[in-house]
């Protein structure tokens, strides 16, 4: 479904990606993961045609993106910080990207499943920050696409809706989509994530099941795999 | 592009600056009324009010809605949308709402005040399309500043900048360099001077179908003589719709190639 060959991408003097190349083809979940400043955000904005390459190719299902934005029919973005307009209601943006993408969708078992009924007429300005992700999430879930790619996905989420989050993760993986997550914490990923897509440095580092890389770094847990990763020599 | 330009439409409307905005027109436009008790002359002291405040509102509320939407926008990138739809419907948002509150802003007093019954009707409305053009133009030429500038302070700088460069500094300049060459023909380069500046071009217009040789200045009598009142006004019309054309195309290009 994705596939992406020698990425490369710099911002001004700081070359970002350094020949990327990934082949996700099989269902599941892939965590990439990184430190900071690694490229993930810019390896998921260059697949959204937010960001564009200076070398390399992308398809999405055998189609180039190049010059395409048709195929972002096929996915669900969430950004990671969720601002929006401020004198909108939740109701009305909800509204407003249905209108936009003119698709089937479930919102309200969603907006049901995060108690976010009490909130569809408050103007997005007024809502706390775990509520706009919330409301961030219900935009992003709502529809029926292929492909889910998960920026950060935790943030400011309390207990509750991140039972609800891993169960609907659980469930889209279970319709056979490829979901793509980044997120800072481990074991979220651990719980998560089929297969692990590791950048540094612009490249990929490391891409395998949680399983291998514990072999790979001979570590006992997943965190202390990610740390000896980082900490071993990479020349 | 109309679903784009409906809501970030809406948006505006619904923003309390809107409000000011048109809140500012109505007083202004009363006030005028009833001081003056003459529309003609409401019209002139308004042209000079709109040719310097337009375009400033425009440059503000274009880069302040620019950088104020940019999550937005992003999260609207990341849609089936095309790009150019996104940022050309947001710029047709932000410029139609700024329009409406000129035209209801200025336009409710003057119909109360009798338009209809009266012959300046034109000048009014042509007063309006001045109005028109200007915030068309200003709003793109924020959009265009806002684009290139990812640090908003600096966008903002630049954007008052510009502002003050069309509506002050160039006419000094222009003054200037007029006193300074005065011994040469100066016809062509003046009338060309003043296609460089949509500020001018507006005064001119709004002259040119008043009237007021008095009003018109140096470029404007070029103008009157050389291309006479109704050819003077087709041309600085056109100049006009190229000053809105060029910033919007150059919109269009470079949202194409920007990393969000």
């Amino acid at each position: 479904m994705i596939k992406i060959e020698q990425l490369h991408k710099k911002f001004g003097k700081n070359q970002v990606l350094k020949g990327i190349d990934l082949d996700i083809s099989q269902q599941g979940v892939f965590a990439v993961l990184g430190p900071n400043g690694s490229g993930k955000t810019t390896l998921i904005k260059t697949l959204l045609g937010m960001v564009i390459p200076d070398r390399g190719n992308l398809s999405v299902d055998g189609k180039s993106i190049k010059n395409n934005w048709k195929y972002r029919n096929q996915i669900d973005y969430l950004p990671q910080i969720a601002n929006f307009p401020e004198n909108l209601t939740v109701q009305e943006l909800i509204a407003m990207i249905k209108d936009l993408r003119n698709r089937p969708v479930e919102d309200e078992r969603l907006i049901t499943l995060f108690k976010l009924e009490p909130f569809l007429n408050k103007k997005l300005s007024n809502l706390s920050g775990g509520t706009k992700q919330k409301v961030n999430l219900v935009l992003t879930l709502m529809f029926d696409s292929p492909i889910i790619i998960l920026d950060e996905p935790t943030t400011g989420l309390d207990p509750i809706a991140l039972l609800h989050l891993k169960a609907i993760i659980k469930a889209e993986k279970d319709k056979g989509k490829i979901i793509l997550i980044t997120s800072h914490i481990m074991s979220f990923v651990e719980e998560m994530a089929d297969e692990i897509v590791f950048l540094l440095e612009g490249k990929i580092y490391f891409k395998g099941h949680i399983e291998a890389l514990k072999l790979q770094t001979k570590a006992s847990n997943f965190e202390q795999a990610i740390a000896n990763l980082l900490t071993q020599d990479h020349v | 592009m109309f679903k784009i330009l409906k809501y970030s439409f809406y948006d505006l409307i619904r923003s309390r600056w809107s409000f000011v905005y048109l809140l500012f027109y109505l007083m202004l436009g009363s006030v005028l009324l009833f001081l003056n008790n003459d529309l003609s002359k409401a019209v002139i002291t308004l042209m000079n009010v709109i040719i310097i405040l337009v375009p400033l509102i425009g440059t503000i509320f274009g880069v302040m809605y620019y950088y104020n939407s940019k999550e937005f926008t992003e999260l609207l990138l990341a849609q089936p949308i095309k790009r150019s739809t996104i940022f050309i419907g947001q710029y047709l948002g932000v410029a139609l709402s700024l329009s409406l509150s000129l035209i209801i802003g200025l336009g409710i007093p003057f119909v109360l005040y009798g338009l209809f019954q009266s012959n300046e009707i034109w000048d009014f409305v042509l007063l309006l399309i001045t109005g028109l053009f200007l915030t068309l133009i200003f709003t793109a030429l924020a959009f265009n500043i806002a684009l290139y500038n990812e640090n908003r302070i600096k966008g903002f700088s630049y954007a008052i900048l510009a502002w003050l460069f069309m509506a002050v500094i160039y006419d000094g300049l222009f003054l200037m360099s007029l006193i300074a060459f005065q011994s040469y023909p100066l016809d062509s380069f003046s009338i060309t001077a003043t296609m460089f500046n949509p500020i001018d071009l507006s005064r001119i217009l709004i002259l040119l179908k008043l009237d007021i040789s008095a009003l018109l200045g140096y470029t404007g009598a070029v103008f009157q003589k050389f291309f006479g009142t109704g050819f003077g006004l087709l041309l600085s019309t056109s100049a006009l719709s190229v000053w809105v054309l060029l910033p919007v195309f150059n919109m269009y290009r470079k949202c194409r190639k920007k990393d969000f």
